[in-house]
Order: structure tokens, then C-alpha cells, then sequence
């Protein structure tokens, strides 16, 4: 009995911390609309500020606290409101999710920048290890502090929003924005002063939750996903329901560690799964939201139907490119580069589900995961047949996961399957062989995996096959994907993208129709994960399957421009092209902590990336056939010298870039001719164009000044 | 009995009353018109009677099927079709997609084909190929009367459907939704175009405030007293 109160009071302490998380989370949402998936991160970084303040320079803990608390966490939060967030309040939910796990990740690559995460970082709890003894249990101060820190919250944020007209502002903006506007209040201070607030919250509970976990970066970034499950309860609404649903996690949390037989295979990280699978059932319970129509504001998004012409020319540009790379690199690089396309086919995997379909996956590395898995203990020898296992049993497994969620949709679907990477991380890719009657199971051996490379006839034996393999295999896959935007399915899933409401009065079925691109994109990521474990030099491990590296693959594809082949390629050069170049220059490590999420944050509001704005900026190279031909033929020379070796390194990227833009550049500078820039056309063309279209549909120039002047009288008239 | 029964409907958004015991019908071969100030509560029942919009009361049956209970698209394969007032329009796919898309949902076996014949009817084979999101507003409503009239629908719903087009574009749309009721289709009109609606149907149902407020021919409503009051807030000399 007294192990019992014990184990109940340790988790009512983790379930204050909880709550303190989960209302900061939902605090924000409700004010602003936006889930803010780096809540977690914000508590992390708040926790290492008072590490620094408290633990390194010594400063009182009080003192420490009010810096953090009072001053730095509120400014952060109010800086992320005002330059960040404010602009997404219109924007889809899509956008809004891929720039706040942007944020996620470049605030977790900030806090690893700063606070090296191979170094330790001691912290104590409030009072240190003292404690006090109540009917025969042992409460520490410092978990004692953090129930009555929950419960002064509690009855604080009830006082504030609804005694205080700061507090009423802010419920004003959620019922209504528009109208709390032309009621006085201003939405945008009340999101201001949420956002601040949250970020207060978040740091108390990183500085709250450090001694009690491990001060280190990702624990307590994924501290979130106790929150969302607890603010799921609350159905991102309820504050009472919210404190509710933290007590439920963190006291099955601590039952867990008392009554789940130790040590077990199956069972010793279970607990850490729980808040995980705590959510999956929340979420299986939620009432479907009624299909909606779309927003009146938008970004008009670009998803071309690729021509076969056009798809047929650049998958043969991506086997040329293979076969080029398979003379000029090395047996490393070769290696190296068949990685880059193996992981840029888990990125392909995106392009139906986000691109065309406009879900949400922040699993597609934990199904990279499974088909890695499937491919090390069915596929040996590298065989065709453990390449199929691995797509149909992942694709089965993302049917699977997919099923609770799949009917809610957008944030909902992206919190599933955030969820069952956790419990993939925490619990399920940890287990050591186990058996289940005279069944052994087993996923990852000592956190490791052996897996052979695919086996192709032979094709594979050396690196340079191999990466010749990986790019038909990726031209195939992208021919693949064209294939189904040009089919009627693609056709529906742009629909329903487009409008969920119209789609299901036309007679499509969305829950069906969703639950098969997930499918399909589960199973082309496991498939992928087969083979980017089988381009590994030697064993691969868990850890590279995890929920934190699903994340910036999931924005470097929309970064890129998740309708196309681009964004995949972009992520599997960031993700598995920079890391080789650490060795060489270290200051990469340290941008590369930082770029993804970054460029998440700048460029993830544009939802047609950037293979649009190249798409524009190489256009004028289509009508101008000599200023194309300058462009290849430079760029045919540059590949020819470096063939050669003649050319190598940075220089050569230098010169490859001055070449593909050579013919641009000289079409710009008016060096080169373009045919919809012919002088004597232009002459033809001015006598169609009515005067007041002059300048408009192109550049102004003097002809059209002298004609104006001649219209309205004004020959010979000096401009003073 | 009438194609479309709608039978004492009501639908709450929290305090405010949006449908009040609502009941409607339309007739297979007649254009049934909707009308009634803005707010009165005609897209809510359009949306109920496509299923967008679960009811707290009342059912919707098509012939003697119960679709109370049926998602949208079950409601959209039993042969009701809708426009939308604020355009949905599948703005990534050009107009032919979004006309072939909802012929080929509804198992057209040429699909293309039937997309292309609509669009003959509605006036727009030259915009085929251009994106829908680039249409101005009254082109964009054909399209969707097409992408509509692709699922082969027993009951159209129209929602302002002549907004945004111009007097003569209007003429002829009415003179095209004849065509279609003539067809076998109970067509249902909700327009703030009067004159429109008073020569195209047959039936008009007149709500306000959430309330059916009268029912019955033009002529009926035209001359209706309680009608009258609630337009022009005083009954007729």
C-alpha cells in the first residue's frame, strides 16, 4: 500500500509539470490558432538558460528564476508571436504545422549549437535532495514545489482570464477575432501576451522537469508529447480537462515503473511510451470534424500535371546523373551518394501524401525504420523478395496506424503519427530478441542493425553499381509518382486537398481515400528504408529512424517543394549529403544543426518551395534556344573537366554553378538574344497594345514614353 | 411522393437557432425554388441536406431512402449534387479535371468524354485546359454546375448559382436549368435573383430568421402577405 501512495504521489509531481506544460500549449492554440509542436523545445531551452544562469555562473536559484522566467522566456515567446506566428493566422493548416515543427527543430539545433550535447550538464532540484516525510512517504521540495506551482496555475490563469480584462481579451480573440477587433480589443496583443506566457510555462517545466529526467536536449524536447496527449484530453480547449488528462499520464507513468515486472524485455521502456499510446486512444475517441471547404485566404499553390515528355526527360536526367557520378567519385562517395538517393526516395514517399493529398506524416523515418528492420531479417543476401516484404509490411503497419487518425486529418493525423514514432523510439525499436511461444521476434539487436545491400544481378557488387541501381530505382519511383498525379486518384487527392467538402459531395470518400495514400506512402518510406540501411557502410542504427529525424525531412521536402521530386531530392542532400563533410569542415556541423529548421521557418509559408522560383528563374531559357545551348554546353564542358580531373572541390561546385547559370545571366545582361525579346517584334507588338497596357504586361521604355506623349499632345513639351 | 422529403429540421450553433423545424420538398421534372433574406438559414440547409451538416432533429430521404444518417459522399452516389455558394472549386485541376473528376467518381466509363459534353453545354470547352482557380467568379459557378450535373444527380442543388454572371448570361441559365428538370432532375434554386426564380420554378419555398415562412407557387408567394412583410417589411397596399 505505502509503494502504491509512494509510486502515486511521484507521478501526481510529474503530472504538475505536465500541466504546467500542456497549458502553455494550450494557452497558445487557443488564442492563435496554432499548435505550436516547439513548446517542448522552447521548456528545453529555458531549462538550459537556467542551467547556465543557476549552475555555471552561480547566480542565486531565485534570481535565476525571475531572469528566465520574467524576462527572457516571455521576450522569446513574444519575438517567436510577433515575427513568426503572426503572419500564419491565415494561412492552411499544413503551413501552420511545417513552420512550427521548424521551429521545433531549429530551436533544438540553436539549443545543441550553444550547449554542446556531448558535454554533461549536472542540475539539482529546488532545495536539493531535501524532503519531508508524510504518512510514511518521502516527498522531495522540489516535487512539492511542483504541485503547488500546478496548483497556483490552476487558480492563477482562472483569476486572469476571467477577472482581468487582459484575461477576457484573450478569450474574446478565440471566439472571434474579427469581431474582438471592432470590439476594441486588440488580437494581436492578447497573442502576444499568450505567446509569452506559454513560453514562461514552457521554461518552468523544462526547469521543473531537468532534475528529475536528464538535463539534455531531446528528453526534454519530446517532454512535448506527454503535453499533447494531456492537452488532447482537454481537446485544446478545456484547461480543467487539460490538468485532468496530465494527472492520468503521470500517474499511469509512475504505476508503471512500480508494477511493470523489472527487468523485462518486452516491458522495461514501456512507461516511456505510455503518454504515446495515451494520445493514440484520445485521438481514436475524438468526434469527426465535419469535411470543410477552403479558406478564403490562400497561397496559390502550383502542383503541375507533369507532361510524360517532360517526367520521361528528367528521369533520364537522374540515371545520366547516376551513371556521370558512378566514373567521377570514389568508391566512398559512390557509396555516400547512393545514400543520398536512398534516403531522398523516403522523401519521394511525401510527395503523394503532403504534396498531393495535404496530410501530414512525422513518422516517415520510423516506417524507414520497419522496412529496414523487415529487409535485415527477411531480405538476406540483399534479395528482391525482402525489398517487397519490406514495402508490403510497412505499408501494412502505416494502414495500421493510420486508422485512428485517419478520419480526423490534418493536425490530428500529424500528432498519430508523431505519437507512434515515440512509442517506435521509446519502446518498440529498443526490445531486445524476445519470443512470443516458440515465436522469436526480433527488430534492432543492441539498438543495431545489419542489413546487405540490395541484390541485383551482380549490378550491386561494386559501390559504383550500386549507385547507378539507386538512381533508376529513384527515376522509376519519381515516374511512379507522376504516374499517380496523373491519375484519377491523384486527381481526387488534389481535390480533397482542395476542398474536403465539394470532394465528399462529388462522391468521394475521404476517410477510404486517405487511408490509401498513407498506405502508400508508408510503404514507398519502408521500402526506402530498406535500402538506405542497405547503402550503410557496416550496421545501422535506431537512432536514425527517429521521431527528431522524421521532422526535417518532412520540411526540407516542402522547403524544396513537396509537389515534385525537388523537395525529396533537397532533403536526402541535406540529411545525408552534409553530414559528409563534417570531417573537412567542421563549422558544417553547426550550420547543419541550424539550416533545416530555418529554412523550414523562412521559406515554409511558400507552399510551392523552392523548385518554383527555379522553375520561374530558368522559364526565359525555354524561349531562348542560344542562351540554352550556352547553358549546356557550359555545363557540358565543366562535367567533361571534372571527367578529366582536371577540376575538383569547391572550385568545381563554383564553376558548375556559374555554368547553369551562364546562359541566364547573359540573357539577362542582353548578351544573348531571347525570341520574345526581338527587338522588331516588340516594334510589331506596340502598335496592338492599347496605351493603358503600356509598361504593364512588360518593361516600360522610351518607344512607349514617345507614344504617350503623341496621344495626349505632349510632343516637344520639355519636362521640367 | 415528392424525390427530396426534408422533414422537420433543426439545426443549432450554440444559442442561435439556424433551422427551426424545417421542412421542404422538391419534385423529380421541377425546379423548386429557395428563397429568403441573407442568414435565413438556406446554405445550412443545404448543407444538412448533403450531409455537411449533421441536424440535432429531423430527417432527409431521397424517394423512400433515409440519408439521415449517411456520410456526404454515400448521400453524393445516391444521387445528390450540390454548388456551393462561396465557390469549392478543385482549384489545383483545371476545369475539365474537376468536370471528368466527379463523372469518373461516379463510374462514368469515359469520363473525358462526358466532361467535354458538359462543358459544350455550360459554354466553356475554350477554358478546358485553364486552371479553375483562375476563372472569374460567373464562369467558375458553371463549372460547378457541371462538375455537379458529372454525378449524374436525381436532386441539384444550386446555391446562387447566377450570382456574378450578367443579365443575358442569366437568361440563358435559367432557360438551361429548365432543360435540366425537364430532364427527370428535381432541381432545388437558391438565388437572390427574385425574377429568376419566379420564372424558372415551380414550387417556392420562402425562409426567414430559420423558419419556413410559406410555401407555394410564384404567383402564391408573390401575393403571400407574411412573404412581403418579412422583404419589405410592410405587406402589400
Amino acid at each position: 500500500m505505502e509503494a502504491f501512495v509512494q509510486a502515486t504521489i511521484l507521478g501526481v509531481a510529474i503530472a504538475s509539470i505536465l500541466a504546467v506544460a500542456a497549458t502553455g500549449l494550450v494557452l497558445t492554440y487557443t488564442t492563435t490558432g496554432i499548435f505550436n509542436f516547439a513548446h517542448g523545445a522552447m521548456g528545453m531551452l529555458g531549462a538550459f538558460a537556467y542551467w547556465q544562469l543557476r549552475f555555471d555562473w552561480g547566480w542565486p536559484a531565485p534570481i535565476a528564476l525571475v531572469v528566465v522566467l520574467g524576462i527572457l522566456a516571455p521576450l522569446f515567446g513574444a519575438l517567436i508571436e510577433v515575427a513568426i506566428m503572426r503572419g500564419l493566422t491565415d494561412a492552411p493548416e499544413t503551413v501552420r504545422v511545417v513552420v512550427s515543427i521548424s521551429l521545433l527543430v531549429a530551436l533544438l539545433g540553436l539549443g545543441q549549437l550553444i550547449w554542446d550535447p556531448g558535454k554533461p550538464y549536472p542540475v539539482r532540484g529546488f532545495w536539493g535532495v531535501d524532503k519531508f516525510e508524510v504518512a510514511g512517504v518521502d516527498i522531495s521540495f522540489h516535487r512539492a514545489a511542483a504541485m503547488g506551482i500546478a496548483v497556483a496555475l490552476a487558480v492563477g490563469l482562472r483569476v486572469f482570464l476571467y477577472r482581468t480584462r487582459a484575461g477576457v481579451a484573450m478569450r474574446a480573440a478565440v471566439d472571434d477575432r474579427p469581431l474582438s477587433t471592432l470590439n476594441g480589443a486588440r488580437p494581436n496583443r492578447s497573442a502576444m501576451l499568450a505567446w509569452a506566457i506559454g513560453s514562461s510555462l514552457a521554461a518552468l517545466s523544462g526547469i521543473l522537469m531537468a532534475p528529475l529526467i536528464q538535463m539534455s536536449h531531446i528528453p526534454l524536447t519530446l517532454l512535448i508529447v506527454n503535453a499533447y496527449a494531456a492537452a488532447m484530453i482537454g481537446r485544446l480547449r478545456s484547461l480543467p480537462l487539460t490538468f485532468a488528462g496530465a494527472l492520468l499520464i503521470g500517474v499511469l507513468g509512475s504505476w508503471a515503473i512500480e508494477y511493470v515486472p523489472s527487468p523485462s524485455i518486452l516491458w522495461d521502456n514501456f512507461r516511456l511510451a505510455i503518454p504515446a499510446i495515451v494520445l493514440f486512444v484520445v485521438l481514436l475517441v475524438l468526434r469527426q470534424p465535419r469535411p470543410r471547404g477552403h479558406g478564403l485566404m490562400r497561397t496559390r499553390e502550383i502542383i503541375p500535371r507533369p507532361s510524360w515528355r517532360g517526367s520521361l526527360i528528367t528521369a533520364s536526367a537522374f540515371v545520366a546523373a547516376g551513371l556521370y557520378l558512378s566514373q567521377i567519385l570514389t568508391d566512398t562517395d559512390a557509396l555516400s551518394a547512393a545514400r543520398i538517393l536512398a534516403l531522398s526516395i523516403i522523401g519521394l514517399s511525401l510527395v503523394p501524401l503532403v504534396g498531393y493529398a495535404g496530410q501530414l506524416s512525422l513518422c516517415q523515418m520510423s516506417f524507414a525504420g520497419i522496412g529496414a528492420v523487415v529487409m535485415a531479417h527477411q531480405g538476406a543476401g540483399g534479395s528482391v523478395i525482402g525489398l517487397v516484404l519490406a514495402t508490403v509490411v510497412t505499408a501494412l503497419v502505416g494502414a495500421l496506424v493510420a486508422l485512428p487518425a485517419i478520419r480526423l486529418g490534418g493536425l490530428y493525423l500529424a500528432l498519430a503519427t508523431g505519437a507512434f514514432a515515440v512509442v517506435l523510439d521509446e519502446w518498440l525499436f529498443r526490445l531486445q530478441p524476445f519470443k512470443v511461444g516458440s515465436w522469436e521476434i526480433k527488430l534492432f539487436e543492441a539498438n543495431r542493425l545489419s542489413v546487405d545491400r540490395p541484390h541485383l544481378l551482380g549490378a550491386t557488387d561494386t559501390n559504383g553499381g550500386l549507385l547507378i541501381v539507386m538512381a533508376i530505382t529513384f527515376a522509376l519511383l519519381y515516374l511512379a509518382v507522376v504516374t499517380v498525379r496523373r491519375s484519377t486518384f491523384g486527381q481526387r487527392l488534389l481535390a480533397m486537398k482542395d476542398s474536403p467538402a465539394a470532394a465528399a459531395t462529388v462522391g468521394i470518400n475521404l476517410t477510404l481515400l486517405k487511408l490509401a495514400v498513407f498506405t502508400l506512402s508508408a510503404g514507398m518510406a519502408g521500402f526506402g528504408g530498406a535500402l538506405y540501411a542497405g547503402t550503410a557502410a557496416g550496421s545501422v542504427s535506431s537512432d536514425q529512424f527517429t521521431f527528431v529525424n522524421s521532422l526535417p525531412l518532412l520540411l526540407l521536402g516542402v522547403v524544396g517543394g513537396i509537389g515534385t521530386a525537388a523537395g525529396a531530392l533537397l532533403a536526402g542532400l541535406l540529411l545525408a549529403g552534409m553530414p559528409l563533410l563534417f570531417n573537412d569542415y567542421s563549422w558544417m556541423e553547426d550550420l547543419n544543426r541550424v539550416l533545416p529548421g530555418t529554412m523550414g521557418i523562412a521559406l515554409g509559408r511558400n507552399p510551392n518551395g523552392i523548385v518554383q522560383d527555379l522553375r520561374e528563374g530558368f522559364a526565359p531559357l525555354g524561349r531562348a534556344p542560344l542562351a540554352l545551348a550556352v547553358t549546356l554546353a557550359s555545363t557540358g564542358v565543366v562535367l567533361g573537366l571534372r571527367w578529366a580531373d582536371l577540376v575538383s572541390g569547391f572550385p568545381f561546385a563554383g564553376l558548375l554553378i556559374a555554368a547553369v547559370l551562364s546562359g541566364g545571366l547573359l540573357l539577362r545582361l542582353g548578351v544573348l538574344p531571347s525570341a520574345d525579346a526581338a527587338p522588331e517584334e516588340l516594334a510589331d507588338e506596340d502598335t496592338d497594345v492599347p496605351l493603358e497596357w503600356l509598361g504593364i504586361d512588360r518593361p516600360f521604355h522610351d518607344d512607349d514614353v514617345a507614344a504617350l506623349d503623341r496621344a495626349l499632345g505632349l510632343e516637344g513639351v520639355p519636362v521640367s | 411522393m415528392s424525390l427530396l422529403n426534408v422533414r422537420d429540421v433543426t439545426v443549432r450553433f450554440g444559442g442561435n437557432l439556424a433551422l427551426d423545424n424545417v421542412s421542404l420538398t422538391a419534385e423529380a421534372g421541377q425546379v423548386t425554388g429557395l428563397i429568403g433574406p441573407n442568414g435565413a438559414g438556406k446554405t445550412t440547409l443545404f448543407n444538412v441536406i448533403t450531409g455537411l451538416q449533421p441536424p440535432q432533429r429531423g430527417d432527409v430521404r431521397l424517394g423512400r431512402r433515409d440519408l439521415t444518417k449517411l456520410p456526404p459522399y454515400r448521400r453524393a452516389r445516391l444521387g445528390l449534387a450540390r454548388t456551393f455558394q462561396r465557390l469549392e472549386m478543385f482549384g489545383l485541376l483545371s476545369v475539365r479535371e474537376n468536370v471528368e473528376l466527379a463523372a469518373a467518381v461516379q463510374g462514368n466509363s469515359s469520363p473525358a468524354a462526358r466532361a467535354d459534353e458538359l462543358l459544350a453545354m455550360v459554354g466553356l470547352s475554350a477554358l478546358a485546359y485553364t486552371r479553375s482557380d483562375e476563372l472569374p467568379t460567373g464562369q467558375a459557378r458553371r463549372v460547378e454546375l457541371a462538375r455537379a450535373l458529372a454525378t449524374e444527380p436525381r436532386v441539384l442543388l444550386l446555391d446562387e448559382p447566377a450570382s456574378g454572371q450578367d443579365e443575358q448570361e442569366t437568361e440563358e441559365f435559367g432557360e438551361m436549368l429548365g432543360g435540366i428538370a425537364a430532364s427527370g432532375v428535381a432541381v432545388v434554386l437558391v438565388e437572390h435573383d427574385v425574377q429568376l426564380v419566379m420564372r424558372t420554378c415551380q414550387v417556392v419555398h420562402v425562409l426567414d430568421f430559420g423558419s419556413m415562412l410559406a410555401v407555394g407557387s410564384p404567383d402564391e408567394i408573390q401575393r403571400n402577405e407574411a412573404v412581403l412583410t418579412a422583404y419589405l417589411g410592410t405587406s402589400a397596399p
